[in-house]
């Protein structure tokens, strides 16, 4: 199956892909697996048991990178996709993966991602993961990732998910355990707005000696939009956690923000903080005073924001 | 030329039960600014002067009076319209911005101002910020949020200032939490695009070493212009406390908050 111009658009907005990646990658399109690539140390397999693939990254595997994009240009479909990542030890990795809906018709098109990763000893990996939808019809776009992450010792995962406009639904839940040492640095960046829902639940347990953990949301909620984090950390170690969230409210727009920090060892250190509030005046002032509108003023105050 | 016929200026006062919660702020403001002239605007704290910049950039509407710009009314223009008219304000106290960074910030500056043929948009910046002191290669990534110090932040503002295309522009106490040693800086650069410019230029200021490079100083207090013209006629009455009479003292006698009682 070819690529057609939608597809390679698509391909650009959530995976920044001109063209065919280098290194590693696989392109899922409509349910099916449309172009694939294996390199010597990363390797792609298909799953026997259910849709989806095996990542299975060489310990000692360093600058690579794999491309995982998956698009979904049809009305009425939903694609379930389990996908599995092997990061070998001491391997130091970038992943991006991103789902773009293009929903043509009437009916809803949903992709459920359900990502589990294996971060070995001592390796770090970075995992970009962007939304977008788009659509001329009132067919909803649906997405529902989750995430799994083991972090063993020493290792480190750096998860960045983005969703910004377009995605009618989303419910992303995410969770992780870090074992002594290792670190988990996540940051999830959404704009809502017409309708749209979005429900974010992290859970991230810290279980080992000097484990770490960052979790930080930045979101704008427009128009009537709903917006709910439950971000919850919990340390039964000596470990360290930080938790928070930012966000700009406007117009009719609903936003809750629940973090919880739970600690079960008395040299646990974790620490939340929340903030919900409207575009600062005397930003937007600023910035008129440069010559823009209040609508550019706006814009690049969001944009910065969500960067 | 920019005129003042008549300026009122009412601002919310936090203090519903009085005049509507609203208390005067400017009172029968005439003021002429002629082109090319180098304006010191002083006076005591709480007198005004931050009041009338912000009126004058649209920022603040006036209760009554009418404003002229280059002999158009602009009393009803929006802080855009104004800029894109070539008026400038340099914020008394710079807004922060999460993400934004510097050199985002110097790029809007700069978008009215075509580049000239050999310079490229990046150099104009690097340019903006040395001229204030600010090393680019430790700037132009920052973002302008609350991790500036009040120092760095006053300097790009100016910064900002120096890349708009702006025939009118009002610098709002540039000096105050600039060190010793970069403040003559700070000042022999908004002269020289003073006088490059060939621009109106207002700096208010509590500096002498800015009174002392004014053409014209203008005085303001309790919501008033108390006394306006050139500077060696205004410098024995501004450097004489005790015909200052409008600076209000706050002596236990006249305790109306009752904090003695
Ligand atoms: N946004 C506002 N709302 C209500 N009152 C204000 C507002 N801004 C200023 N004022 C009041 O108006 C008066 C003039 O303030 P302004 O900031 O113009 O003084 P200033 O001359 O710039 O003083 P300074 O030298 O301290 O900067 C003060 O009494 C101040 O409290
Ligand atoms: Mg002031």
């Amino acid at each position: 199956m070819k690529l057609d111009a939608l597809d390679k658009r698509l391909l650009e907005t959530i995976a920044d892909l001109h063209g065919v990646p280098a290194g590693a990658f696989n392109i899922r399109r409509n349910g099916q697996a449309v172009e694939r690539r294996s390199t010597a140390n990363i390797e792609i397999r298909s799953k026997e048991d259910k849709p989806g693939i095996d990542v299975l990254i060489r310990p000692g595997t360093r600058n690579e990178s794999v491309h995982i994009p998956v698009i979904l240009a049809a009305s009425g479909m939903t694609d379930v996709v389990y996908n599995t990542f092997e990061i070998g030890e001491d391997s130091d990795v970038l992943i991006v993966a991103g789902c773009g809906i293009h929903n043509p018709g009437e009916a809803e098109a949903r992709h459920d991602g359900i990502h589990e990763f294996f971060v070995r000893r001592g390796a770090r990996v970075r995992y970009v993961e962007k939304h977008y939808g788009e659509g001329p019809g009132p067919g909803a776009r649906i997405l529902n990732p989750q995430t799994i992450v083991h972090v063993e010792e020493g290792a480190e995962m750096i998860l960045e998910t983005v969703q910004i406009r377009g995605v009618d639904d989303t419910q992303r839940v995410t969770s992780a355990r870090v074992a002594s040492r290792g670190r988990l640095f996540m940051t999830e960046r959404l704009l809502t707005h017409g309708t749209q829902r979005a429900i974010s639940d992290v859970t991230v347990e810290l279980i080992g000696e000097e484990a770490s953990a960052e979790v930080i949301s930045r979101s704008v909620a427009q128009d009537e939009s709903e917006q709910l984090f439950r971000p919850r950390l919990i340390a039964t170690a000596p470990a360290r956690g930080h938790v928070a969230c930012d966000s700009i409210i406007m117009d009719r727009a609903r936003i809750s923000s629940v973090p919880e920090i739970s600690a079960r060892h008395p040299e646990a250190e974790l620490t939340h903080e929340a903030a919900i509030g409207k575009i600062a005046g005397d930003q937007l002032i600023k910035l008129m005073t440069l010559g823009l509108t209040e609508k550019e003023a706006i814009e690049t105050i969001l944009r910065g924001f969500l960067r | 030329m920019l005129q003042l016929q008549g300026i009122e200026l009412a601002l919310p006062n936090g203090n519903g039960g009085n005049n509507n919660g609203l208390s005067p702020v400017l009172r029968g403001i005439d003021l002429t600014l002629e082109e090319g002239k180098f304006y010191a605007i002083t006076g005591p704290n709480g007198g005004g002067k931050t009041s009338l910049a912000r009126l004058i950039m649209g920022i603040y509407r006036p209760t009554a009076g009418h404003i002229f710009w280059r002999g158009e009314e602009i009393t009803g223009l929006s802080i855009t319209e104004r800029a894109q008219r070539g008026i400038g304000y340099a914020f008394q106290q710079p807004p922060r911005f999460k993400g934004l960074r510097v050199r985002d910030l110097l790029e809007l500056a700069a978008r009215e101002q075509p580049s000239d043929p050999n310079g490229s948009l990046l150099r104009r910046l690097c340019h903006s910020l040395r001229s204030v002191g600010l090393c680019p290669e430790d700037y132009l990534e920052r973002e302008v949020d609350a991790s500036l110090s009040g120092g760095e932040a006053k300097r790009l503002e100016v910064a900002t200032l120096l890349l708009r295309k702006v025939q009118l522009v009002i610098y709002d106490e540039p000096e105050s939490g600039v060190d010793l040693w970069s403040f003559d800086q700070l000042l022999r650069v908004i002269l020289e695009r003073h006088r490059r410019g060939g621009m109106t230029t207002a700096v208010i200021t509590h500096h002498e070493q800015v009174l002392l490079q004014a053409d014209e100083i203008i005085l303001i207090a309790e919501g008033e212009v108390k006394a306006r013209g050139p500077r060696a006629e205004m410098w024995p009455l501004i450097t004489d406390r005790a015909r200052c009479r409008w600076r209000r003292s706050c002596e236990e006698e006249n305790d109306e908050a009752g904090c003695t009682r």
